[in-house]
């Protein structure tokens, strides 16, 4: 561990000092920029966007670095030059007047030039060194000096000569940028890559699937690390944007804030609490599942809470969204006014995918939303191939990521694996992307098709494992229980059924113990009928036979009055 | 001797030749390039426009800016800016019959 810093610093001072283009991406790949006081050869075809990159390069050094340029340009005339740039935005007349900026038009034709012996090209560099003087300035771009092979017919001397140019610069201590026509064996047709030997970078511009993409690649930095790869870039309104795909990191904090997905059961399903906060989240399913609905809810409960949102629709205009969504109670058309909710409905054919990802980017940059949805993602697919859907993809997440943005996508699945209950194979691969990916599936049965809701995975959370059913109703999105019982998995009607099956044999059996109880009811009350009767029979024969007793009584008083009589009668003495 | 300018010569003019001739001759320095060119040139305006021509030499050295006007990338450069059209010469003019085609005097000689 302790050696690596020494080994990095030691490679810093070893390299050589960096200019910073200025460009868009040109100095991540670079590494820190162009070689300082050194010439960069830019090759490529025509309309590869050399001319730009070469005058990009001197006018960010001027308003981005405080760096006075000149433009040498052999091909165009100024006045083309400046119309052309004005509609870049970059308006040179304006860097002229500042004293900022030499624009020269070098016009060499052959035919008028007669060559009559020793000549040295001194001409020019006396032009050169008049314009850097000019406006002491600290970079160069020279569009296109092989012009000069078409003027002059001596390659001995031109060949001496261009070495002298080179050296002649790097001992001005000037950041040059020469681009040269792409040769067809070599980079140049020239060979112009032959005396500069610190920097080279080929432009390309190639059209695959009728979409036209251009590419940059840093061919040679002598004495630096770069990027080797081809980096898509674009041409836009504000200039040249190279989007280097590795050079985005993984190194993004992960934040610990739960959001709320909208529909309070999925949040439950999600450890309780919903997405993490600058997560990715992914609704695959097949057509008509309800992914686009699912997307709006997670949106709708996001603009709730005040939180800004930037939707991508590529199916959708924006009304006929809003309209769809008022279907399932959900009105968007306040958070449109309120200007939290930010919709952009086009068609994904509308550009190439390089183009889309730096709109989007762009988009980020200057509404930061909180939430970035895109509906859906599988529809780029027209747009490039599976690895440059992913690799447009990889780069907004991560972006999106590093801004702690929370994306959810979704994704039209192709495969119609009806009633199949599988993990949905995604065409692009994009689910290791994903945090959290959550499918639709359509479930066919009983005459009827019903949809089904599952979480695949959802990185750093307890999820559910349950498959849920997906119901869209008026009031929403909801998801309940699946019936699970004897009968097997359910869906639909035929759960609805089912339920209601068991509900009303739940009512017959509360029935059969009500009428349990009246039973017992009625007997209890029959007992105690049978009981007072045989209390009062009793009660009647306890009276009639203390009746007896006391008839009994008197007659055995009145006998035996009698006896007394009839010992007083016969004088009976005692 | 370049920077200086070179007084038109009073003489009879060949009949080929009508008008007079405006000849520019730019250098960078006194280059022996520059020197040759300069001998070179004037050999061959004694010998075929005796009379009739005006020589100017620049320094590009001392006048950079003048480079443009002019589009001088090689030197030494001549330039005949009249008879018009304006004829652009490169080199040190040490082949003769180049700069005599360039100058549209060949056909003088033939």
């Amino acid at each position: 561990m302790a050696r690596n810093p020494v080994a990095k610093k030691a490679k810093t001072e070893r390299e050589f000092p960096k200019v910073k283009s200025g460009i868009k991406g040109l100095d991540e790949v670079t590494g820190g920029g162009l070689p300082k006081g050194r010439p960069t050869l830019v090759s490529g075809g025509p309309g590869c966007g050399k001319t730009l990159l070469a005058m990009e390069f001197i006018v960010r050094g001027i308003t981005d670095y405080n760096e006075p340029g000149v433009f040498i340009a052999f091909e165009e005339k100024i006045e083309d030059l400046r119309k052309n740039f004005l509609s870049l935005g970059f308006d040179l007349d304006e860097l002229v007047k500042k004293k900022k900026l030499v624009l020269d038009y070098i016009y060499i034709e052959r035919s008028e030039i007669e060559e009559t012996g020793e000549y040295d090209l001194e001409g020019l560099f006396i032009r050169l060194g008049a314009a850097i003087d000019e406006v002491k300035a600290k970079r160069i771009a020279i569009d296109t000096l092989e012009v000069l092979f078409s003027g002059f017919t001596n390659q001995g001397i031109l060949r001496a000569e261009l070495r002298r140019l080179f050296r002649w610069l790097k001992d001005k201590g000037i950041t040059a940028v020469v681009t040269g026509e792409r040769g067809d064996v070599s980079i140049t047709r020239w060979g112009l890559e032959e005396y500069v030997a610190d920097c080279v970078i080929t432009l390309d511009h190639r059209v695959v699937n009728q979409i036209a993409t251009r590419r940059l690649r840093v061919v040679k930095y002598r004495g630096s690390i770069h990027g080797t790869d081809e980096y898509p870039f674009l041409i836009s309104s504000d200039g040249i944007s190279v989007l280097p795909i590795t050079s985005l990191s993984l190194s993004h904090t992960a934040s610990m804030e739960r959001i709320s997905s909208g529909i309070p059961r999925l949040d439950t399903m999600l450890g309780g609490k919903g997405y993490y906060r600058g997560s990715s989240v992914l609704v695959s399913g097949q057509a008509g599942t309800g992914k686009t609905s699912l997307l709006a809810t997670s949106i709708h409960s996001a603009c709730k809470r005040g939180e800004k949102c930037l939707l991508l629709l590529f199916e959708e205009s924006e009304s006929q969204f809003i309209r769809n969504m008022r279907s399932i109670g959900m009105d968007f058309e306040p958070w449109v006014q309120k200007g939290l909710l930010h919709v952009n409905a086009v068609r994904p054919t509308a550009y190439s995918l390089e183009l889309h990802l730096a709109i989007i980017m762009k988009m980020l940059k200057d509404f930061n939303p909180s939430v970035l949805a895109i509906d859906p993602i599988s529809n780029l697919y027209p747009v490039g191939d599976d690895m440059q859907v992913r690799s447009v993809l990889m780069r907004l997440i991560d972006f999106a990521k590093s801004k702690n943005i929370t994306g959810i996508f979704s994704s039209l699945t192709t495969e119609a694996l009806v009633g199949s209950y599988s993990i949905e194979p995604t065409a692009m691969h994009v689910s290791s992307l994903m945090d959290t990916w959550l499918v639709l599936k359509n479930v066919e049965g009983n005459g009827e098709r019903n949809r089904a809701f599952s979480i695949v995975k959802s990185r750093g959370m307890p999820h559910s494992n349950q498959l849920r059913e997906f119901i869209m109703s008026d009031k929403g999105i909801d998801l309940i229980d699946i019936y699970q019982g004897s009968e097997g998995v359910l869906f639909g009607s035929a759960r609805a059924a089912q339920e209601s099956r068991e509900r009303s044999q739940i009512v017959l059996r509360d029935e059969e113990i009500e009428r349990r109880k009246r039973e017992l009811e009625r007997k209890r009350r029959i007992m105690d009928a049978e009981i007072t009767a045989i209390r009062e029979r009793f009660e009647r024969e306890k009276d009639e036979a203390n009746i007896q007793i006391s008839q009994e009584k008197s007659r055995e008083d009145a006998f035996a009055k009698v006896l007394d009589d009839m010992a007083t009668f016969r004088q009976v003495d005692k | 001797m370049p920077e200086t300018k070179k007084k038109p010569t009073k003489k009879v003019t060949e009949e080929t030749i009508e008008g007079k001739w405006i000849l520019r001759l730019y250098v960078a320095g006194q280059t022996s390039n520059s020197l040759i060119a300069f001998e070179n040139l004037k050999k061959i305006c004694e010998q075929h426009l005796q009379g009739c021509y005006y020589i100017e030499v620049i320094d590009l050295l001392a006048n950079p800016q003048l480079a443009k006007g002019d589009q001088i990338v090689a030197v030494p450069t001549l330039i005949r800016k009249l008879p018009t059209p304006v004829k652009k010469i490169i080199g040190n003019l040490s082949n003769t019959e180049r700069v005599l085609v360039g100058l549209d005097l060949r056909r003088v000689d033939t």
